[in-house]
């Protein structure tokens, strides 16, 4: 076993050393522009790019003509709701998500209101899911768009993404979904989810960085978009940009590996993911998890351990990479908005800990992990002025604090 | 973010960590900050009445590595001083000694108002005149 540990696949995964090979032709040998119409440079990389996007379409059960590649999820999202904002100004003008959405949803949408959208940011319940019949609650006959994660970033919950689409289409909305942290690790179909829109990005599945996709419906409804980057028309007008070829040739074989892989995986990253948790709850009180277990990605574990601060809890497992919701680790120096949105109390959000499974990590690892963070949290509850006023059964919420 | 050494070796050993009974006349206990904002300081002095100096200090610190590092150090720096010189610690002088970024100068903070809610709750509790302050 090496160390450092990575186990922070939220925040990216490294890529697949099979996807990196079927990257490498195109950075020299074959390195034309994909919109290069008369030579046969132009020609190998536009059947390299055509290529992909039946990998990329093929994963989530699109068509190939439904892709639009971009340079991640962040564009993707600003695409697809600044997109749908202006090209269905006149049918209304007022958008649905959540609390617990991405930054890159949430400035979206607070760039949109200053330009007269109005936005709906729905409150989530404890476990981390909205509540549909506050959704329903929340349509108008103004609501343009329902943008909900499919799986959150932080805590791996996961939305009930086929209701919410039924919900918007009986009010004739449409339904994009940020899938960054779905896609490759959970089943995710267009045509069963109901989704007119989503947002892929290739690092979070073992591609490049710098790369991903706007799924785009085109039948039932056909969905339009107002272009948001101005140029040589490419991606059907979509998405200007000579295309990142290599980048999308890893982002297609990524979806492919993913798809012939995904079964055997997931149950592989459940089994890791449930060892870590059933030893950490085993041998540690007071430790909490945030957001519901029973709709969630198989490689996601976000628990607080009380009494214990996250960034402390990390400068203890230095050799094991992972984030914290804590407010020092964050560069806001607000904890979790995320699990603040849950409800659980910043306390517990600045003693919060996200770990994420991924392909490379190994079960001797997870056995490694486990047994440092529990020594850590251990030393540091010993060093803890509210363990010890908990241990005393003094009820710490009842308590006057100083603020500072 | 990048820790220095001096924040690494208190983290790593820290000193002086524990509790004094806190009904004991002679110890003076302050205990500063908020759960809600991720830093919780406890920090007692034992006093010598007869002579006024800190024979032993203790702490017990829920906050990050540099609001440990910071409590640990208040607490060597406390024993042998006496309750006026301990006063004379300023937020600054740990913010130097341990090098830590303009993100982390509210441990320093936090630990030079725990001192001085310390040296109250011990002047308090001795009936020496206390100047008018809020404490924990």
């Amino acid at each position: 076993m090496k160390l450092p540990i990575y186990m922070d696949n939220h925040a990216t995964t490294p890529v697949d050393p099979r996807v990196f090979k079927a990257m490498t032709p195109y950075f020299t040998d074959t390195f034309g522009n994909a919109a290069s119409r008369n030579h046969s440079f132009g020609w190998v990389a536009e059947d390299a790019v055509e290529k992909a996007r039946k990998q990329v379409a093929d994963l989530i059960g699109a068509n190939n003509k439904e892709i639009v590649f971009t340079s991640g999820a962040t564009e993707s999202n600003n695409l697809a709701l600044k997109g749908v904002a202006e090209m269905y100004a006149e049918k209304g003008d007022h958008i649905i998500t959540a609390a617990t959405e991405h930054k890159a949803i949430l400035d979206t949408c607070k760039r949109l209101e200053k330009e007269g959208v109005k936005v709906t940011y729905l409150a989530v319940e404890t476990n981390g899911l909205v509540d549909l019949n506050k959704l329903r609650a929340a349509m108008t006959d103004k609501t343009i768009l329902v943008s909900l994660m499919y799986a959150n970033n932080e805590i791996g919950v996961l939305q009930p993404v086929a209701e919410i689409s039924k919900i918007a289409k009986e009010r004739g909305a449409l339904f994009h979904t940020d899938a960054t942290q779905a896609v490759g690790k959970v089943p995710v179909d267009v045509i069963k989810d109901g989704i007119d829109l989503a947002s892929i990005s290739a690092h979070k599945m073992y591609g490049p960085k710098g790369v991903g996709a706007l799924y785009v419906r085109r039948r039932n409804p056909r969905v339009q978009l107002t272009a948001q980057m101005d140029g040589g028309g490419h991606e059907r007008g979509m998405r200007s940009g000579t295309l990142n070829v290599p980048g999308i040739v890893g982002l297609g074989e990524a979806c492919a590996l993913a798809k012939a892989e995904m079964p055997e995986e997931s149950k592989r990253m459940a089994y890791l993911r449930d060892k870590l948790k059933d030893r950490l709850l085993a041998s540690l009180d007071e430790a909490y998890i945030n957001g519901t277990m029973e709709h969630r990605l198989p490689n996601n574990l976000n628990i607080s351990f009380a009494f214990v601060e996250g960034e402390s809890l990390l400068m203890g497992i230095n050799e094991i990479a992972v984030s914290s919701g804590s407010a020092c680790t964050s560069a806001t120096l607000e904890p979790s908005y995320v699990l603040k949105a849950l409800g659980a109390g910043d306390d517990l959000a600045h003693s919060s800990i996200r770990f994420g499974l991924g392909r490379f990590n190994t079960e001797e690892e997870v056995d490694y992990v486990a047994a440092k963070v529990i020594d850590v949290v251990n030393k540091l509850r010993e060093l803890s002025p509210l363990y010890e006023m908990h241990k005393e059964g003094i009820d710490l919420t009842k308590v006057q604090w100083t603020a500072h | 973010m990048a820790y220095s050494d001096k924040v690494l070796d208190h983290y790593n050993n820290p000193r002086n960590v524990g509790s004094f009974d806190k009904s004991d006349p002679t110890v003076g206990t302050g205990m500063v900050g908020a759960p809600e904002c991720g830093d919780v300081m406890k920090l007692q002095v034992k006093v010598n009445p007869a002579t006024g100096v800190i024979e032993d200090a203790k702490f017990k610190t829920f906050g990050c590595g540099s609001a440990i590092a910071s409590s640990s150090l208040a607490t060597e720096w406390l024993r042998g001083k006496t309750v006026d010189e301990a006063l004379a610690i300023k937020n600054t002088d740990i913010v130097n000694e341990l090098s830590l970024p303009p993100v982390k100068i509210h441990c320093s903070v936090l630990a030079e108002d725990a001192i001085k809610a310390a040296i109250d709750d011990y002047k308090k509790k001795s009936n020496v005149e206390v100047p008018t302050k809020a404490h924990a």
